[in-house]
């Protein structure tokens, strides 16, 4: 049950995951934490972090964490399978229909369409995100006592840092990591 | 063996350790994949032609799924046929298999570690700033295309998603259904 549950959650996350990159992120929150509960928010923040580190898509990279997490290797398997399924069967459809006709303005006038829903959608997840860095877990109301300035202060700080000074997202994020760990050091000695 | 089939095991072989030394070692997502993918396969060893390459780059683009896995699966269509789609797609998941396999396995194991819980949630306030970065990017560019339907598209997204809690494989149905209209009126009209 649980291997089924995993092979047609990613199949899912692999089927309408349109644009690439981070578009597959809101379809991963959808199934892991909303619907199945496999992982935590905190956990998913993790499982972003942790992906945008290594190698590899972050489609593949979740089904491959998630399918461990639930039921080891073999859910890894079956998860990691689930989410190339869609591509490999609609890719080699899509490349042998371009063989044959060579015609591709209705695909892209869809995606086209796509485009700005898969923002929104992705905007949407990473505000979820964000919420967790910037305010105390639970807090609705914008008193001060609900921020979390350290958070407010090292998301502003990496903005500034990518935007203006257009440092890679890999240092971006590992200076923000040493920044953390500096000051809790810090707190724990002083 | 026949001349043409160890031409073919020569074409596997290469396809499966092309993408499997590009999925080791490619940080940035699948644009970057794609982008080495052509630089391999068309200026390197001349197998495919770059007029072809664009648009098999376009498929991979405008199907579902992660881009790099779906480059992988274009090229070896074209290189190889269905043995080739198989080879180059274990080649490109491989990796990102090996590697979140045994993160997900030092995950359980260190997740209370002091260090990694500092620098995980420091990371948190980084990732968060990458992801908005990248969401602004790609809004911008869709309000520059004064295109007002993509605009509607985008807001209504926003809130169908976010606020309302709309499944997101609705919404995707919906906005491709709206760009098939467009694509299809359009061509009527031209």
């Amino acid at each position: 049950m649980k291997y089924l549950q995993l092979f047609l959650a990613f199949l899912q996350i692999g089927a309408f995951s349109f644009g690439g990159g981070y578009a597959a992120m809101p379809l991963i929150k959808a199934q892991v934490i909303d619907r199945y509960a496999w992982l935590t928010m905190a956990d998913f923040t993790d499982l972003v972090t942790i992906a945008e580190m290594t190698p590899g898509p972050i489609a593949v990279n979740s089904a491959t964490f998630v399918g461990n997490q639930v039921a080891g290797i073999p859910g890894a398997l079956v998860a990691t399978f689930g989410v190339i399924l869609p591509s490999c069967i609609f890719v080699t459809v899509l490349a042998y229909l371009y063989t044959k006709y060579r015609r591709m303005a209705l695909l892209q006038g869809i995606l086209q369409s796509l485009r700005p829903a898969v923002v929104s959608m992705i905007f949407a997840a990473g505000l979820s995100m964000l919420m967790s860095v910037l305010f105390v877990s639970g807090a609705f109301s914008l008193a001060l006592s609900n921020f979390r300035i350290r958070g407010c202060v090292l998301f502003l700080a990496a903005l500034i840092v990518l935007r203006k000074f257009k440092a890679g997202p890999i240092k971006v994020m590992v200076g923000c990591g040493v920044t953390e760990l500096i000051c809790r050091l810090a707190g724990t000695l002083l | 063996m026949s001349e043409t089939g160890m031409k073919k095991n020569h074409i596997l072989r290469k396809l499966f350790f092309s993408t499997l030394y590009l999925s080791t070692f490619t940080f940035g997502g699948g644009y970057v994949i794609v982008t080495l993918l052509k630089k391999r396969f068309v200026d390197e060893l001349h197998w495919i032609d770059e007029e072809e390459m664009l648009d098999l780059v376009a498929i991979a683009q405008s199907s579902p799924g992660a881009i790099a896995v779906n480059g992988a699966i274009v090229v070896g269509y074209k290189l190889a046929g269905i043995a080739g789609v198989l080879c180059s797609v274990l080649g490109a998941i491989l990796p990102p298999f090996v590697i979140l396999t045994v993160i997900s396995f030092f995950y359980n194991a260190f997740r209370e570690n002091f260090v990694v819980q500092a620098m995980l949630s420091g990371m948190k306030a980084g990732v968060s700033a990458v992801i908005m970065s990248v969401v602004f990017d790609m809004a911008s560019g869709i309000v520059k295309s004064r295109d007002a339907i993509l605009l509607i598209i985008m807001v209504l997204a926003f809130i169908a998603n976010y606020f309302l809690k709309i499944n997101v494989v609705f919404i995707i149905l919906a906005t491709a259904a709206i760009g098939a209209l467009r694509t299809i009126l359009r061509e009527k009209q031209g």
